[in-house]
């Protein structure tokens, strides 16, 4: 009896969880994959037949958009490595006594709803606004110049929302580095930018690994900043999956676009992880 | 960075490692401070010492005695607030650790976690350029010299704690440092395992003569391998010597109680007699040391004697050197010896052991009174 409840006991545990999943992962799954293959329109229903013109569609009608998308991630990605790299670096190794303050302030702002702060960026970026305005009087910049409505502000907003979510993970693998590590490699004549290129950023790879999946994935995906601080020039897929699941109930076209997106993005961070050699840089920091 | 101690009359430095005739490292009037709260705690109060080149040479005390902060100062983590580092005649007060030619072996071994055993042992000989076919042939040879040849492909986690041990040893040598520092190289390994990497470290450091410098709290460690050892105590060196005179003639009372067990007793020289001071204690109870001839009759002095020196008998003895009479405390039974504690009429504590090399009835029991003799020569005054 006591063995049978001993083996058992692990599955019992998993069961909340597994059946949580299975009824909120598993089963939309399975009907948006079915609703991706539908037909009809919002009048008369929508019906299976297993429509693989939906994804010819989705992917012929809104190429530019997911090309775009997939840029702005990129781009958002790469700027946040570089930009969190020295944060994280600054607060693990010089932090002292008050690196969670440090983290704190950092995580400060995210107190606030994500789209409520968005659109505060956009009162500040706004053409006469309090960033731009007082350049323009002081005639450094011309009456015409606006930030508001182009990539860029598009993409600085994406790096100000995600930018927590690649310092912290940074921070952790830094965090974990024995220090006496970092010595050995200055005792064995490693100049310093050395012990960093050959010691302390491998070490820190888990970490750069983990920020770049939780923030590449939602900010190609993302729709707030483009929807608050776009154009019409900068619409990215999010935006389009939305507009066509809300505003044109048209679900199978959303749903195709939702799956194709999701195939890009997978695709893309399993190329990543092969490359990156993730099992033997996991297992490193593992130790 | 390269002038010469003000004491010494020829630099006879060179840049391609030939050995000198200076010592392989030279404290001269260092002093270390650590800012704490804003206020300065000594960490090394006054420090000159040199190392003699190939020595095995040990910094024994207690933890936070200032040893490990006179190791970093010897490998260029910390400098000194004041005074002079040298090595092998040119001072390196202010060169950075990774260029000075020395290497350490750290308490926790710092392997590189993502490097393979091979990286690891070369990644001292590639920052220094060296050539790969000379890269391929030193590390082979030290790998030999540590027995890990076959292991190149591991990785620091896939390998036990004294395989690990061995790596870190073989990464400091095979770049053949000035001088190798070990800071408690043994302290994680257990005692089997510690035991036989003790002769093992010796051996290796007979085969490639390189000054060692040996920081531990683990005075039989200390005993067992140097060749000289200097006790720390509060930041200053208490006493420095071979293994022998250390143990035999501690300088200070915390020497003789830090290194091995000391029966101390203190009290007043009734009269020097043939070079030995006589404390008289009544009741035929004294104690004789031999003394400088500066000593008086009259001044109060320690001796300090040793357990193993003690002769315990049961009936009263005709001894031309120390008595002491008491009552059997405590019986300990440890195989090569047995430990008595006898309390003195003086009141104190005396530790004796006693080699079983004769019949079990020799053994006093507890309750017993029993006397303590031992020679003159085995009395040591301490700091006089």
């Amino acid at each position: 009896m006591n063995r049978v409840k001993r083996t058992l006991a692990p599955y019992l545990l998993v069961l909340p969880g597994g059946l949580w999943l299975l009824l909120f992962f598993v089963v939309p799954m399975v009907t948006m994959l079915s609703l991706s293959l539908q037909q009809g329109d919002i009048i008369n229903g929508y019906r299976f037949t297993g429509h693989w013109q939906n994804y010819v569609d989705a992917i012929t009608d809104y190429r530019a958009q997911m090309i775009r998308s997939l840029v702005y991630g990129l781009v958002t990605t790469v700027a946040l490595v570089v930009m969190s790299f020295p944060i994280a670096y600054w607060i693990a190794f010089y932090g002292g006594k008050k690196k969670s303050t440090y983290l704190f302030l950092l995580l400060l702002p995210f107190f606030v709803s994500f789209v409520l702060r968005t659109i505060s960026w956009r009162q500040i970026l706004t053409d006469d606004g309090m960033l731009l305005h007082p350049l323009k009087e002081a005639g450094l910049l011309s009456p015409g110049f606006h930030v508001l409505g182009t990539s860029y502000a598009v993409i600085f907003g994406l790096i100000y929302n995600f930018l927590p979510f690649m310092v912290l993970p940074i921070y952790v693998a830094l965090e974990r580095i024995d220090p006496r590590v970092v010595e050995a490699a200055r005792d064995l004549y490693a100049a310093p930018m050395t012990v960093f290129r050959k010691v302390i950023f491998p070490l820190a790879l888990p970490g750069v690994f983990a920020g770049v999946l939780m923030t590449f994935v939602p900010a190609s995906s993302d729709y707030v900043n483009s929807a608050v601080l776009g154009s019409s020039g900068t619409t990215m897929i999010g935006q389009v999956i939305q507009a066509q699941a809300l505003a044109n109930s048209n679900y199978p076209m959303a749903s195709a676009l939702s799956f194709f997106l999701m195939a890009v993005l997978l695709s893309g961070i399993l190329v990543y992880a092969k490359a990156l050699g993730t099992e033997d840089v996991m297992n490193a920091a593992a130790r | 960075m390269s002038t010469s101690p003000p004491h010494h009359a020829v630099t006879a430095t060179s840049a391609t490692g030939e050995r000198t005739g200076h010592p392989a490292i030279e404290f001269v009037g260092v002093r270390k401070d650590y800012l704490s709260h804003g206020e300065a705690v000594p960490a090394v109060k006054s420090l000159d010492l040199a190392i003699a080149q190939g020595e095995f040479f040990s910094l024994l005390g207690p933890s936070g005695c200032g040893k490990t902060t006179t190791m970093r100062m010897i490998a260029g983590f910390e400098e000194p607030t004041t005074g002079k580092v040298y090595l092998d005649g040119s001072d390196v007060t202010n060169v950075s650790a990774n260029k000075r030619d020395v290497n350490m072996v750290f308490q926790s071994y710092a392997l590189f976690p993502h490097l393979n055993v091979l990286q690891n042992v070369s990644f001292g000989l590639e920052r220094k350029r060296v050539g790969k076919s000379e890269i391929k042939r030193r590390v082979g040879e030290i790998l030999e010299i540590v027995s890990l040849t076959g292991m190149e492909k591991r990785h620091p986690k896939e390998m036990s704690g004294g395989q690990q041990q061995r790596v870190a040893l073989a990464r400091a040598l095979v770049n053949h440092p000035r001088a190798l520092l070990l800071d408690e190289p043994l302290g994680a390994l257990d005692l089997k395992l510690r035991q036989q990497m003790q002769i093992e470290l010796k051996r290796i450091q007979r085969e490639v003569g390189i000054t060692f410098v040996y920081v531990t709290h683990d005075q039989g460690e200390a005993l067992t391998m140097s060749d000289r050892i200097a006790v720390m105590n509060a930041g200053l060196i208490e006493q420095l010597g071979t293994p022998r005179e250390i143990y035999e003639k501690p300088a200070t009372r915390f020497v003789a109680g830090f290194i091995g067990t000391s029966n101390i007793v203190e009290g007043l020289i009734s009269r020097v007699e043939n070079g030995c001071a006589v404390l008289d204690l009544g009741q035929g109870e004294r104690i004789v040391a031999p003394v400088p001839a500066s000593v008086q009759a009259g001044r109060t002095v320690e001796v300090s004697v040793r357990p193993e020196k003690i002769d315990l008998h049961r009936t009263p003895p005709q001894a031309t050197g120390s008595v002491l009479s008491g009552t059997v405390t405590e019986v300990v039974y440890h195989g090569t010896s047995t430990n008595y504690t006898v309390v003195t009429s003086a009141g104190s504590d005396f530790v004796v052991f006693d080699q079983n090399a004769h019949d079990a009835e020799d053994v006093a029991s507890r309750g017993e009174r029993v006397f303590l003799t031992w020679a003159p020569q085995h009395s040591y005054p301490i700091g006089v």
